[in-house]
């Protein structure tokens, strides 16, 4: 096990390497408008120093080797139109813990509910008139088919009138924090409910769960123990990827309701070309994609014993 | 002779709803089950083997309700169970079954040792060191060696045949009195398929069991059967002792199945096979399910069903041929061989 997932990581890390490195080359392309705060202003003389201090005009390579020691030591270089001369690990250190605790919540929140929601469609398929099953996927299609800016919009407007909330966030008052995490986990309490209620339903047609009947299990127990517990298997692999869409995800939300997440910062950071912000937040969202599929894969390997470590790493 | 009977089964009906149809698959069955026999029920597919063993322990699937008739037990009427947790005092404690397909009959994410000690916990009322001593047992009792090392493992790790023999320890840890084979060899090897009915005979002789075998095979049949029933869409044609069917059938149907047995067949000759396809159960069968398919049918098994005809007090078929007034059909050439004993009936 160790040694899949030392391997994993290293295979992990290589992609990384490329993905960072192409998305440094390909931003050298950049506009040099971006490197400098009034470029109008400037005399071409300026301009040339400029650019010779900032090492833009290294040959490729050069830079690469550069921007890679600099990684190293933890220097994503600095903001040279956000936020003037401010380190960008800061910029993003500031605005990724708020983005991640809504996100955090609004997964949990996601799991906590549409875990039994999906549980309570998967039994009602077997009641005589499916209406929990009805109801549950009538929810489930709605939020999957009406554009998320829709009800978004629609739980800001409605949410807080009737509920009397500021439509704006304010990190001490905790009833702003509400709608927004209630926004951003109706997607993945319907994406829960709709796998797990699908897999549930495949799960309790097999052979096993018969012969678990024939045994003499109760159905409570034979749905707890094993149909659940099969049917979450493949959910697992879903979680780190949806922590990081409901990070990226978030932008919309965050607007709305003018949280100081990161969700706008990468927006922002591209409108104003701010060609190191990019790279930073690029290299961040790169980085949590990869952990998470290969969290993902790590802890299906955990849970499925049928996925035979080294055999994977040597087949694929 | 009547205590002997372990399972009694009256006029059994069962009946599907499929798109607001009903389908009739089980038309009035009638069987006694004596204890410690072991009694195959052949057929076809579709001949309803498997929904009326199904029945026995209330694990039809949701369409499908009995309709009519009883199915005695211990002096219960199991047709009146409704519960889950009636069932739950039948399933597996009294009644227990093997499955068809051991590649999918046990759950790939539990180890073996936990799926067997399920059954252990849950009839022995054993826990932890004393379950996994029983388990350890079991497993070594079906013939799974080290259990110690295989205890731990998953279903994938374990052959076809080697699932099978768990799925047999599964069910005697349950400790039945009446075992249900549907198809145990179907899904096998042929060269693991004599094991495993082996196994099966062993275990019924340990643990005082009677067994029930579902199969199309009359092979596994001849080797296992103390009694064979014969099921044509939905009814028992014939039923009588292993040599009563095998050397002296009657009904035309049993005839065609064991003509088309591929050891009667002549060598160059094509093999028999029966013409025609099963009744369709949406609509009510007159007279004998089985005359269209047969040639040599009389006129009133197109319009009347036949009654049982005793032949032995073992041996009853439901054909008009067994009439007094019937004229004397003479059944196919290869069954007279069999009568004659020409055919090793093991060959």
């Amino acid at each position: 096990m160790t040694k899949y997932i030392g391997k994993r990581l290293l295979r992990s890390l290589l992609t990384l390497f490329i993905i960072i490195t192409i998305v440094f080359a390909l931003l050298r392309f950049m506009p040099i408008e971006g490197y400098f705060q009034n470029f109008e202003k400037m005399s071409e003389n300026q301009i040339k120093v400029g650019l010779q201090q900032l090492g833009v005009t290294d040959p490729l390579p050069v830079q690469v080797a550069n921007f890679w020691q600099g990684l190293v030591k933890g220097d994503l270089g600095v903001s040279h139109k956000y936020r003037v001369n401010t380190p960008v690990i800061d910029i993003i250190a500031q605005k990724v813990p708020l983005s991640l605790t809504i996100g955090m919540t609004s997964l949990c929140i996601a799991l906590l509910i549409g875990l039994p929601l999906g549980i309570f469609m998967a039994r009602s398929t077997r009641s005589r008139w499916k209406i929990g099953d009805k109801l549950g996927t009538i929810f489930v299609v709605v939020i999957q088919a009406v554009p998320s800016a829709v009800y978004h919009l629609m739980i800001q407007f409605y949410g807080t009138d009737a509920l009397g909330f500021s439509m704006f966030f304010k990190p001490d008052d905790p009833s702003t924090w509400i709608l927004p995490i209630l926004s951003l986990s109706l997607g993945n309490i319907a994406y829960y409910a709709m796998w797990l209620r699908r897999y549930m339903v495949d799960e309790s047609n097999k052979d096993y769960v018969k012969l678990a009947r024939a045994k003499g299990l109760p159905g409570a127990v034979i749905s707890r123990r094993h149909v659940f517990r099969n049917a979450f298997v493949p959910l697992v692999q879903f979680i780190p990827t949806s922590i990081i869409l409901t990070l990226m995800g978030s932008l919309y939300v965050e607007s709305l309701y003018s949280i100081p997440g990161m969700g706008g910062l990468l927006v922002n950071a591209i409108q104003l070309q701010d060609n190191t912000l990019v790279q930073g937040l690029v290299l961040i969202y790169a980085s949590i994609s990869i952990l998470g599929l290969l969290a993902g894969d790590i802890l299906m390997a955990i849970l499925d014993p049928r996925i035979s470590l080294s055999k994977k790493e040597g087949g694929r | 002779m009547e205590n002997n009977v372990i399972l009694s089964v009256r006029d059994l009906d069962v009946k599907f709803s499929l798109r607001g149809r009903s389908l009739h698959t089980i038309r009035g069955v009638s069987l006694d089950v004596q204890r410690g026999e072991s009694l195959a029920i052949v057929g076809e597919s579709g001949s309803g083997k498997s929904v009326l063993t199904k029945t026995f322990m209330g694990l039809l699937d949701g369409n499908g309700s009995i309709t009519g008739g009883s199915i005695l037990y211990n002096g219960q009427d199991l047709a009146q169970y409704t519960t889950e947790k009636q069932w739950l005092t039948i399933r597996g404690r009294e009644i227990a079954m093997v499955m068809q397909d051991p590649m999918t009959s046990l759950n790939p994410l539990k180890t073996i040792g936990y799926q067997v000690g399920e059954a252990v916990t849950l009839h022995q009322g054993l826990t932890g060191e004393a379950a996994k001593k029983a388990v350890l047992e079991l497993l070594a009792d079906v013939g799974i060696s080290e259990p110690e090392r295989r205890y731990s493992q998953y279903p994938h790790e374990f052959s076809g045949g080697m699932r099978q023999r768990v799925v047999i320890a599964i069910a005697m840890a349950c400790r039945p009195k009446i075992l249900i084979c549907d198809e145990p060899t179907t899904a096998l090897d042929v060269t693991i398929q004599a094991q495993i009915l082996e196994l099966i005979r062993q275990m019924q002789k340990k643990y005082d069991l009677t067994t029930i075998y579902i199969t199309h095979d009359l092979g596994v049949v001849a080797n296992v059967a103390d009694r064979i029933a014969v099921m044509y869409a939905g009814d028992i044609v014939e039923i009588g002792t292993c040599e009563e069917i095998f050397y002296d059938p009657r009904h035309p149907y049993t005839w065609a199945l064991l003509s088309s047995l591929p050891q009667l067949g002549v060598k160059g000759e094509e093999l028999y096979s029966i013409q025609g396809t099963p009744p369709n159960f949406f609509y009510e069968i007159q007279g004998d399910a089985f005359a269209p398919r047969n040639p040599k049918a009389l006129k009133i098994d197109f319009v009347e069903r036949p009654p049982y005809f005793e032949v032995s007090p073992t041996h009853k078929a439901r054909t008009w041929l067994l009439d007094p007034r019937a004229p004397k059909v003479e059944p196919p050439e290869q069954i007279k061989l069999l009568r004659e004993g020409g055919v090793n009936r093991h060959g």
